[in-house]
């Protein structure tokens, strides 16, 4: 980390070091981005600020006053930054954490359903990865129909498989985890495949030399590895995860959970719900993504890794 | 010699059935199915014994396989089902075993003499198989209509409705899914190519958009259904907005990959940066930039299907599906996804195949 290791240094190195680094053009982005998304609001949100005006009959009005305007709207077209963050802040801070109100208890219905089909996906992919490495043809046989499998829309069916699931007495949170696993089993199946066949055949040879049986070739040689291609792999898994939970709960059977944020909040037309509910999932996926990092850096360490 | 284990268990079980109960039906009262169950049983015995070679083999337990298979319809259409028919299952069972070899010999052909016809056997094998599984199982337990249909109902509700399917895939992929493929794709990669000019916005973007490529973004569709009404041009705005960040985190990938001994060679050469765009980077890139358009072909798909649940004209795929499960004619819903999913895999072929083209030399298409 360059700019942790600079904070002592020469303020103008400082500068340099940052310029150099990542943390200065991602926070030039960031701040980019933000003035964008509040031009953004004056522009949408305008057309109906004037139609207010003219239904209020008020014929003159200062630029501030109109700017100010767009930004305070109880059902803007788009919202302002700061009107999610009000609403995140009231609906995270404002509300008992056990309440329905609260986002963190909808975030942790939603988690939770994402990381049990998180768990399922990943088992299924490295099952299916070590059949298809070990029986020759079986990659020939079922990895074009594992390609093929994601490109039935799961998504889009999702609501119909919750429907039909509950309907044969699977309610709450399964359904919406086996969507998550049929997402997420796909990059890890993938990524796996790629992984335990990476060994190079004199390391494979070597292991034939020591007569290690096809178990154990699997347990010191192609494991460990794989792990360089398996937590890429799962940083998708897990946002795909997160993705699969959240449209689960998108028909009227979930009454919890950010997807059923995002429903309520787009029945009743109450766009800063919606997108303090963006937020939230924006978070949750970004903070798995960086969970799993961890997970790969901490392994690394332990297996003796250098980076 | 060593006999086959696997056509062995097999036979084993092949055998078993013919002795074990069968719920409403009886093998005496099916007599073309006895046939053909014992037309199975020799064919596989031959194999078992007297091994072919592997085109010959082939087709010997393709062929078995075939008869096997239409036996077990046939025994179901007499009256076999449900739990009882334990003969039923036992055979499904030994035509499990059976598939596995001819797929696995159909899996040898393609090594031994590739082409296209041996090369897609395998999987399409494969395919039917899973379909004819499905179809037995639905049918042998009578599995309501409304929970799963047989494959054989939806290929009729495919039929039926084509003229509806037809229309609805006009106005989803059409419409809304090639438009939005190629804005998003097209904007991602300009951007791309724009920011590759700029080191700091680069080294800015590139983390950002790993972030945002990881985000739910299928969730912004209500908000464009709000923005962009409710007719196609809103779920053209979700495919724009879910394909632009992968082409452009791959882009940017891309442009970065080209190695340094290269980048100095087009030095030596005082190459303008239009010339080592066109002529080393872009080609370095193209490898990415496929991978970006592979995923995004599936993605946009699912966009501009999802954007179809938060309000739609009356027509188009996402709507179907929505309408059909509320009125529970699931198979016209089935026929929908299969509709989908063809489209899908065809678009990924495609890709898959104009990447074969552009990208040959790249060393994943190395023979081996």
């Amino acid at each position: 980390m360059t700019t942790t290791s600079a904070i002592f240094a020469f303020p103008a190195d400082l500068i340099r070091r940052a310029a150099r680094g990542t943390a200065l053009p991602v926070a030039t982005i960031l701040l980019l981005a933000l003035t964008l998304w509040y031009a953004g609001t004056v522009f949408l949100n305008a057309a109906v600020v004037t139609d207010q005006y003219q239904r209020d009959r008020k014929t003159s009005w200062t630029t501030e006053e109109f700017i100010a305007d767009t930004m305070s709207m109880e059902r803007p077209v788009l919202p302002a930054p700061h009107q999610v963050a009000a609403e995140l802040e009231k609906s995270i801070f404002g509300v008992r954490l056990t309440s329905k109100r609260n986002l963190l208890y909808h975030a942790w219905v939603t988690f939770s359903a994402a990381f049990l089909g998180f768990g399922f996906g990943n088992l299924l992919g490295i099952a299916l990865a070590i059949a298809i490495v070990h029986l020759k043809s079986l990659e020939r046989a079922l990895l074009p129909w594992v390609i093929a499998s994601q490109t039935v829309p799961t998504l889009a069916i999702a609501p119909m498989i919750i429907v039909v699931l509950g309907s044969i007495g699977f309610v709450g949170l399964l359904p919406k985890a086996l969507i998550s696993t049929y997402l997420c089993f796909f990059p890890v199946t993938i990524g796996m495949v790629k992984g335990l066949s990476s060994p190079e055949p004199i390391q494979l040879d070597l292991l034939r030399t020591y007569s290690a049986s096809e178990v154990q070739t699997l347990r010191y040689l192609r494991l460990p590895a794989s792990l360089s291609f398996l937590f890429p792999s799962m940083k998708v898994a897990v946002a795909l995860a997160i993705v699969g939970a959240i449209v689960g709960e998108l028909p009227t059977g979930a009454q919890a959970g950010l997807g059923a944020r995002l429903l309520a909040g787009s029945y009743y037309g109450q766009t800063v719900q919606i997108w303090s509910a963006l937020v939230a999932a924006s978070v949750l996926s970004g903070a798995s993504v960086g969970l799993i990092d961890l997970g790969e850096r901490w392994l690394d360490r332990r297996l003796g890794g250098q980076r | 010699m060593k006999r086959d284990p696997v056509l062995i268990i097999a036979l084993a079980l092949a055998g078993l059935a013919l002795f074990l109960p069968l719920g409403g039906a009886s093998w005496t009262a099916a007599p073309m199915a006895f046939a053909l169950w014992l037309a199975m049983f020799a064919a596989s015995a031959f194999q078992t014994l007297r091994p072919l070679p592997t085109t010959r083999a082939f087709v010997l337990l393709a062929f078995a396989a075939l008869a096997g298979g239409y036996s077990l319809l046939q025994l179901i259409e007499a009256g076999a089902n449900g739990g009882e028919a334990l003969a039923l299952w036992t055979g499904l069972a030994s035509l499990f075993f059976l598939i596995w070899r001819v797929v696995e010999r159909a899996a040898m052909l393609g090594i031994e003499r590739p082409g296209i016809a041996t090369l897609i056997a395998a999987p399409l094998i494969f395919g039917i198989w899973l379909l004819y599984v499905w179809q037995v199982l639905v049918l042998g337990f009578k599995v309501p209509g409304v929970l799963l249909p047989a494959p054989s109902v939806i290929c009729a509700a495919l039929i039926g409705a084509r003229e509806t399917l037809a229309a609805d895939f006009v106005q989803t992929f059409i419409k809304a899914v090639i438009p939005g493929f190629f804005i998003g794709g097209g904007a991602g990669f300009v951007t791309g190519l724009l920011v590759d000019h700029m080191p700091f916005l680069q080294r800015g973007l590139l983390p950002l958009g790993n972030l945002v490529s990881a985000l739910p973004i299928v969730a912004v569709a209500p908000i464009m259904v709000m923005w962009f009404g409710f007719d196609w041009q809103s779920k053209a705005a979700v495919v724009v907005i879910m394909t632009f960040f992968p082409m452009l985190v791959n882009t940017i990938a891309g442009l970065e990959a080209l190695g340094r001994i290269e980048r100095d060679l087009m030095a030596t050469y005082a190459a303008s940066y239009g010339q080592t765009l066109s002529m080393a980077k872009l080609p370095a890139a193209l490898p990415f930039v496929f991978n970006a358009l592979k995923v995004n072909s599936t993605l946009a798909l699912i966009g501009a299907i999802v954007a179809e649940f938060f309000g739609t004209p009356i027509v188009g795929m996402g709507f179907r599906i929505s309408t059909e499960v509320g009125r529970m004619n699931i198979s016209m819903v089935w026929a929908t996804i299969a509709v989908a999913a063809v489209a899908g895999s065809a678009s990924y072929g495609l890709i898959a195949l104009a990447e074969r083209r552009f990208t040959f030399w790249h060393p994943s298409f190395r023979k081996p």
